[in-house]
């Protein structure tokens, strides 16, 4: 039974792990609409500054951690003014292309021998590990740290978007562009905004993904997005406590498949069940089936 | 431009590829440099960049280094190198193959490291009639496919079966081990080698092969395997993984209380190892700057006269595999890669450094001995050798 246990924890783990980077994604999708696929790279760059942060500059950590924030802020701001901003009102699949593009960008760049480089580096642990025994469930402090941020982050994201003028402008841009500009609220800054708290929350998340699983590089950033946006459209995409689900969903899956069935499968069973949910609820598990504006 | 009929452009095209096909052969044939010198090019390909970077800078300083000694002369030819990087990836490592086949025309290519990328290399060498030979490219694919040895291709390292069996035996009478758990990448030739050869002589050896799962190269989350394995409680958790992978797994497998002795293979040998984790650990290597045979005293001080820093195993084999190479042009005195091919396999008595007395056998491997390392206070240390 503690076993069971412990492997539910380690299925948390993990779930949280991909609430970190989901929770960004559905955010953007919820506000513009547009599917961010650079944001796994965003997640990639905010790891690195991080790293070089705690590692390198020998910065505090809360310090390394919201240098990262704020750099990763910026490039979220820039990639949209850049690669998303001019295909607003183009085609869906034009803007979702660039993304594509932007990506990749990304990616290999940060490969250049200049700026990241392309190779693995271990990233020593900036606080120390203390392992727990809750009734006889090995538990460290690094577990509680992801799920206590994700909790925060979460609580953070339904405030400012339910409880400020900012979220109201959000969920108006959400609704009509037009709309919006007719009652005053500026489409362009919060649009960029949206993207820099999206990019912020990204490399939050790089910055504990490094620190849960020490190693970092340029593609790191892929396996997790990806994972994440499965888990965004599993809890409904667009829907803030829907990519937590999803993303603990995930993890669960992902971590008893491992762990009971065969670790061969755990991606097939994982996206299989994506699709079975998908069957049955297209909109996902929290989505609601909107109406057709006429 | 407009031609008058169809003809005219066959002929233009047929024209064309004659120019080719006979320039080719001209470059093929001459091979001369324009001080009319008798010049051989030689191909090297490693990983210089990617992640497993380390072993490519290693090897490329070997082969440097035998070049220089052989003061870039191999019987009455001049070496001209033409180094490469295939960043651990089989589809650049074709691609830089072709380009050193076709464009560059060398008649021989050292490496290059990994087995991923040695064996699309080694079908298209071979195929071309290009000699290949990989200091560190351990599994069998490399020199035999479908029970067809690929004539052209050797190597200078042991293969696989020789590893995982030779672990298993240490594992078994050494650390008197009963019980082993084993966990290795399920895309990768090299590692599904160790592991299988490992589990077959452990078995055979009387030991228990508790568990034995596999991951993806992308995995990074190695949570529940590891906390079914921490229950098993095994003696041994083999890891025959590259650095960078056996240091994540070796981490969770610590956090989560698996005090097994980790084992491994000669993927372990990187500066880059994560040593106080791995600490204790022991894996099959190719060699060891610690064994008191002269050659190996003699490479050490020479190697660090140069680099100014010790000699690690990728360094040494591609060192080997280069001398292996050089003294078969020497004795072939051909550019001809087939007479390269014939005076290697004839190879007789050679003294290398990771190993006296090297023949090969008829699928292209070297007969040598197994050295045993462990990690130990940020260092390897030298265990013993073992047949």
């Amino acid at each position: 039974m503690e076993h069971v246990m412990e492997q539910i924890i380690n299925g948390l783990q993990l779930g949280f792990m991909y609430a970190l980077i989901a929770l960004g994604y559905t955010m953007v999708y919820g506000v513009v609409q547009l599917i961010n696929f650079a944001h796994g790279d965003v997640f990639m760059v905010g790891a690195f500054v991080g790293y070089f942060g705690f590692a390198v500059w020998g910065l505090p950590l809360p310090l390394a951690i919201v240098n990262a924030m704020v750099i990763c802020a910026i490039l979220g701001m820039v990639i949209e003014k850049i690669a998303y901003r001019p295909l607003r009102y183009a085609p869906k699949i034009a803007a979702l292309i660039s993304a594509l593009g932007v990506s990749l960008f990304l990616e290999y760049f940060s490969s250049l021998k200049f700026v990241f480089g392309p190779d693995y580096r271990v990233v020593p642990r900036p606080i120390h590990e203390v392992h727990w025994h809750i009734l006889g469930i090995p538990i460290t402090n690094i577990q509680v740290m992801v799920i206590v941020v994700v909790l925060v982050m979460l609580l953070l994201l339904q405030l400012l978007i339910y409880r400020t003028r900012i979220g109201m402008a959000m969920r108006t841009v959400a609704v009509d562009h037009n709309a919006a500009r007719l009652m005053g609220v500026n489409v362009d800054n919060t649009i960029s905004l949206t993207f820099a708290i999206g990019s912020a929350f990204a490399a939050l998340g790089g910055v504990l993904y490094a620190i849960a699983y020490p190693q970092i590089q340029p593609f790191m950033g892929i396996m997790p997005g990806l994972k994440a946006f499965t888990a965004a459209v599993l809890g409904g995409i667009g829907i803030i406590p829907g990519a937590v689900i999803g993303a603990l969903i995930m993890g669960q899956v992902e971590t008893l498949t491992a762990a009971f069935i065969s670790s061969q499968l755990r991606d097939a069973i994982a996206f299989a069940i994506l699709i079975l949910v998908l069957l049955i609820r297209p909109t996902g598990i929290l989505g609601r089936s909107q109406t057709e504006k006429v | 431009m407009r031609f008058k009929s169809k003809w005219a452009l066959i002929l233009m095209v047929l024209m064309l590829g004659v120019a080719l096909v006979a320039s080719g052969c001209g470059q093929k044939a001459g091979q001369q440099g324009a001080s009319g010198e008798k010049v051989i090019k030689i191909g090297f390909v490693a990983p210089l960049t990617g992640d497993v970077k380390t072993f490519g800078e290693s090897a490329k300083k070997g082969f440097n280094l035998a070049l220089e000694q052989a003061g870039n002369k191999a019987g009455d030819y001049t070496i001209q190198p033409v180094i490469v990087d295939d960043r651990n990836d089989a589809t650049e490592a074709v691609n830089v193959a072709t380009k050193l086949i076709n464009e560059n025309k060398v008649s021989a290519i050292v490496g290059s490291l990994t087995s991923l990328t040695t064996i699309p290399i080694s079908e298209l060498a071979n195929s071309n009639k290009v000699v290949e030979i990989s200091g560190t490219a351990t599994s069998p694919k490399v020199t035999v496919e479908n029970g067809k040895r690929k004539d052209y291709i050797f190597r200078a390292c042991f293969i696989d079966p020789t590893q995982g069996t030779v672990g298993a035996k240490f594992a078994l009478n050494k650390l008197h081990a009963k019980t082993a758990a084993i966990l290795y990448d399920q895309g990768n030739d090299y590692t599904i080698g160790l592991a299988k050869n490992f589990e077959d002589a452990f078995t055979k050896g009387g030991g228990k092969v508790l568990f034995k799962g596999t991951y993806a190269k992308t995995d990074v989350d190695f949570s529940a395997v590891l906390t079914n394995i921490a229950q098993m409680k095994p003696d041994i958790l083999y890891l025959p993984d590259y650095y960078q992978k056996v240091s994540l797994i070796g981490k969770q497998a610590r956090d989560k209380g698996i005090k097994a002795t980790f084992m491994g293979g000669d993927g372990w040998d990187s500066s880059d190892l994560d040593y106080k984790t791995m600490d204790g650990g022991y894996f099959t290597a190719h060699y060891s700057g610690q064994d008191p045979r002269p050659e190996v005293q003699k490479w050490v001080k020479d190697f660090k006269a140069k680099y100014n820093s010790e000699p690690d195993s990728f360094a040494t084999l591609t060192y080997d595999a280069t001398n292996l190479l050089l003294n078969a042009i020497k004795t072939a005195n051909s550019s001809d890669p087939t007479k390269i091919k014939d005076a290697l396999q004839a190879t007789k008595g050679f003294s290398a450094v990771s190993g006296s007395d090297i023949s090969f056998d008829q699928d292209g491997n070297p007969i040598k001995p197994v050295t045993i390392l462990q990690v130990k206070d940020g260092k390897y240390k030298f265990i013993s050798i073992m047949k």
